[in-house]
């Protein structure tokens, strides 16, 4: 109840950025231009964490921030030397400190219960019984998510991606596509600049994705990050580190590196394609029987009439 | 700053009478210098020369983010290097890097730290105490001279090789392994290292002096507890650095020998672990950052206590505060490492941990606030300094409570969102707080006035320009855009091109802000002892304007009875 409440603050604030020219809504797996928020949610990660910030964190520190000033506000015209000429001598006022102790552990505790729940399910991997929060970050789960049937091993290197299907035992290198390339394809507007990769990640819509990530065991620190999905994780030489992810909807989800790892770390995008099962399971058996531009070649073009990301 | 050297140079004769000993002159009286005030002043032109380059390489990047595309980097390469085409496209990718790098290191170690700690704490720690000098004023004089060798060095590993193929450090100011190591094995990465151990050993011989000086030299009667909140901000940031520093230390010397005599501490191939560096930087770097914003705190307390003409609010609660602060600022390191595979109990401890520093802030926070309460206030510059700092300070802090949920720092690490909380608190909480205490000690310190309307107009220029370069990045990190990009989706372009026009008018802030020093110089508007009136209660205004060289030398004695906290 409270959180449909506290969360319908976040969506009128969005509807106040609205009357700002610029300004735009969110969109899955791309940013918008001048956006002010989070990117959509296509997993139940992905809501929870949508539900937690905008709908608790988000107007917290607003009012929190509102607060101390209209509090300065209030003290700059009535306390400022014309309209109070004698200051007072008080050093002390025991409530109030008591107030603006405990209050904010208040706060925090009220923030403290969701955050722990939400940080839980992201690193609860799914066995299939376990029930995750979804947008309703107060209850105890309702969400049912299966347990993976896909396992992808990422390995990050200078200054690309590698995926590797773990059970099919087939790898392809994922680059970004270079400009003159992105401009031939069909509707280079819905694979943007510096998102567009040659190889996409493809896995099926609503199925569990393990993604175990790791780099190149002589190169340097990446992580693999993909807003939509609410996920990031570092790709650590000689670690090997492990998420998950489970895509509702049917599109071309975008990610980046978002750790420092030398001149190209702008320029190796991650793009995850989520397809329908049967084309997952065409796209697969062409992996295993060909290479990768021949899955890709299974696959109808990224266009308008892919289902919107 | 060259009119400032000269102005003290001629006071200084005049001073000499107060000695029982001739005082040297010229260079030798700054280079063999053992005066607290003279160190500091020392301090924060250095502080200030460095802040100019490190404004300069923040000026490089916005000129760069301003438009989608490689606008900047590439044509630089090419004039440094004598390059052209793609080599000079990679060379200045990665100069973007080395920019970002140095304007970090330069503002943390070179600009805030010795403005805050060496110039302001060492100009009034001892004057404010009722000290004649520092503990230790030949320690004092080798930590001042560490620094401009160390920030030399700095300067030098721009123009030696890292990766192979081009200069400088482009490691991020965070140096993480394999990057800095195996990433970069030209000699860059190792005068950059040379360099911050000179500026550590620095800040450890201060920190040794200001807890010796802070413990031993106060004047009779002035008790811990009615020690002002400056000197207490300086006694816990001097414990912060005597504890963290050789945490690091010990950190990039592993990082040294990685590198140079075949150990294997960090890299994997040999046993070692990329992510134990992570633990040794953060053990030190979360309190670094708490080092840079302390003496803020204390500066801002005095500040508001004398335009509110009220004493503190709270003063055992602001004491208090900052211990907590300084003491838990040493438990939170691995929210820094959110994502680098730490299990769920770590992660729930560190985001448990991470929140409770939120609690004393807010007192800080609130106290501040109830300070001015019945207070009556004089609008003069520190003050706008100061109240601007209190309202960024919240908008910087409630981000970090933000990013405290490492359920909500999924989608926000090392995003724009993280730039934009890491500059609200320092950039405009931290450099808000140095030109406080700027323009609340300019008179005392060179005895002269500055123009008080051009130092407010300065203000509120900057107060304008660094919300519009650091507001709109909360919404570029929402929407996912990582930091330390040198090109970045078009979707970017918006908030970014508003960012870059922010910087345009903070830099003619910066502008007008050199402009009142020379203006002051020029004029030499004599200063009262205390411009401030009946708010300014502590010992050195006292003292006249500028304070003689050697001050004290019958100690005040402090009222038992006095004191009003």
């Amino acid at each position: 109840m409270a959180g449909k409440f506290l969360r319908s603050f976040g969506i009128a604030l969005g509807a106040v950025s609205a009357l700002f020219p610029g300004l735009a809504s969110a969109a899955a797996g791309q940013p918008v231009s001048g956006e002010i928020g989070l990117q959509d949610s296509v997993t139940p990660i992905m809501d929870s964490i949508h539900a937690f910030h905008d709908g608790i964190l988000l107007w917290t520190t607003v009012l929190i921030s509102l607060l101390v000033l209209v509090l300065l506000v209030v003290v700059i015209i009535r306390f400022n030397a014309k309209s109070h000429p004698t200051p007072s001598r008080f050093t002390h006022n025991t409530l109030v400190e008591i107030v603006w102790t405990v209050l904010p552990i208040i706060i925090l505790v009220v923030i403290a219960i969701p955050s722990f729940s939400v940080l839980t399910d992201q690193l609860t991997m799914p066995d299939g019984q376990r029930k995750y929060l979804g947008s309703n970050i107060f209850s105890f789960g309702s969400v049912e998510v299966p347990a993976p049937t896909v396992t992808v091993k990422v390995t990050g290197a200078q200054w690309y991606w590698t995926y590797e299907y773990v059970d099919q035992g087939k790898s392809f290198d994922s680059n970004i596509l270079p400009e003159d390339q992105r401009l031939a394809v069909p509707e280079p507007e819905r694979q943007p600049r510096l998102l567009a990769v040659d190889n996409m990640l493809v896995v099926p819509v609503n199925a569990t994705v393990r993604v175990e990530v790791t780099a190149d065991p002589t190169g340097v620190i990446h992580a693999f990050a993909v807003p939509s999905f609410g996920i990031i994780i570092d790709a650590v030489p000689g670690r090997l580190n492990e998420t998950w992810f489970n895509a509702r909807k049917e599109g071309v989800y975008y990610g980046a590196c978002r750790e420092l790892c030398g001149k190209d770390h702008a320029f190796m995008p991650i793009a995850v394609r989520v397809v329908p099962q049967d084309q997952y399971d065409a796209w697969m058996k062409a992996l295993e029987a060909g290479t990768v531009a021949d899955a890709n070649a299974t696959l109808p073009p990224v266009s308008a009439a892919t289902p919107a990301a | 700053m060259a009119d400032t050297h000269a102005l003290q140079a001629h006071d200084a004769p005049a001073h000499e009478a107060h000695g029982d000993h001739g005082h040297i002159t010229g260079w030798r009286r700054y280079v063999y210098s053992t005066n607290h005030k003279d160190i500091g002043t020392m301090y924060l032109v250095f502080a200030l020369i460095a802040g100019v380059i490190g404004a300069l390489l923040s000026g490089m990047m916005r000129l760069e983010l301003q438009e989608p595309g490689i606008q900047i980097f590439h044509g630089l390469a090419s004039i440094v290097y004598g390059t052209s085409g793609a080599e000079a496209l990679d060379q200045g990718k990665h100069m973007y890097n080395v920019f970002t790098t140095a304007h970090a290191l330069i503002m943390i170690f070179f600009m805030v730290m010795p403005a805050m700690i060496g110039g302001f704490a060492n100009w009034f720690v001892p004057l404010m105490i009722g000290a004649p000098d520092m503990a230790f004023p030949r320690m004092n004089n080798i930590s001042f001279w560490l620094l401009p060798p160390a920030i030399l060095l700095l300067i030098l590993s721009m123009f030696f090789e890292g990766p192979s193929g081009a200069n400088g450090v482009g490691g991020g100011w965070t140096i993480y392994p394999p990057l800095a190591t195996s990433g970069q094995p030209g000699p860059a990465m190792d005068f950059a290292i040379l360099s911050i151990h000179l500026a550590g050993a620095s800040s450890i011989l201060g920190a040794i002096n200001f807890i010796t000086t802070i413990f031993n030299m106060r004047a009779p009667g002035m008790t811990m507890h009615k020690m002002p909140l400056f000197p207490w901000s300086i006694l816990v940031t001097a414990f912060l650095l005597l504890l963290s520093l050789p945490v690091l230390a010990g950190g990039i010397t592993m990082l040294l020998t990685d590198r140079n005599f075949g150990t294997t501490f960090f890299a994997p191939e040999g046993g070692g672990d990329p992510v134990l560096f992570q633990h040794l930087f953060w053990f030190f770097g979360h309190p670094e950052v708490y080092i840079l914003i302390l003496p803020g705190f204390g500066i801002v307390s005095h500040v508001v206590s004398t335009f509110s003409r009220k004493p503190v609010f709270g003063y055992m609660a602001m004491v208090y505060a900052m211990v907590a602060i300084g003491g838990v600022g040493f438990i939170v390191w691995a929210h820094h490492m959110y994502t680098t595979g730490l299990s769920l109990n770590v992660q729930r401890y560190f985001v448990a941990a991470t929140m409770v520093i939120a609690v004393p802030t807010g007192v800080k926070i609130f106290s501040w606030i109830a300070t001015m309460w019945g207070g009556s206030i004089t609008f003069r510059t520190p003050m706008l300094w100061a109240i601007g700092f209190i309202f960024l300070f919240t908008v910087g802090g409630v981000t970090g409570v933000v990013l405290a949920n490492a359920g909500a720092d999924r989608v926000l690490h090392d995003t724009y969102y993280v730039v934009a909380h890491f500059h609200y608190v320092l950039s405009l909480g931290a450099v808000f707080a140095i030109f406080a205490a700027w323009y609340y000690w300019y008179p005392k310190m060179f005895g002269i006035l500055y123009n008080e309307t051009l130092a407010n107009i300065h203000f509120w220029i900057t107060f304008v320009g660094v919300n519009i370069v650091f507001f709109p990045q909360h919404f570029l990190g929402l929407s996912g855009m990582p930091r330390r990009y040198i090109d970045y989706p078009d979707a970017y372009a918006f908030w970014n091109r508003v960012s870059s026009i922010g910087y345009y008018i903070t830099f003619a802030g910066m502008l007008l802000f050199l402009y009142i020093l020379f203006e002051s110089a020029r004029k030499r508007r004599p200063a009262p002892a205390n411009p401030w009136g009946e708010g300014a209660t502590t010992l050195e205004w006292t003292l006249p304007s500028p304070p003689p060289f050697h001050q004290f030398e019958t100690l005040p004695r402090i009222d038992a009875k006095a004191g009003g906290h």
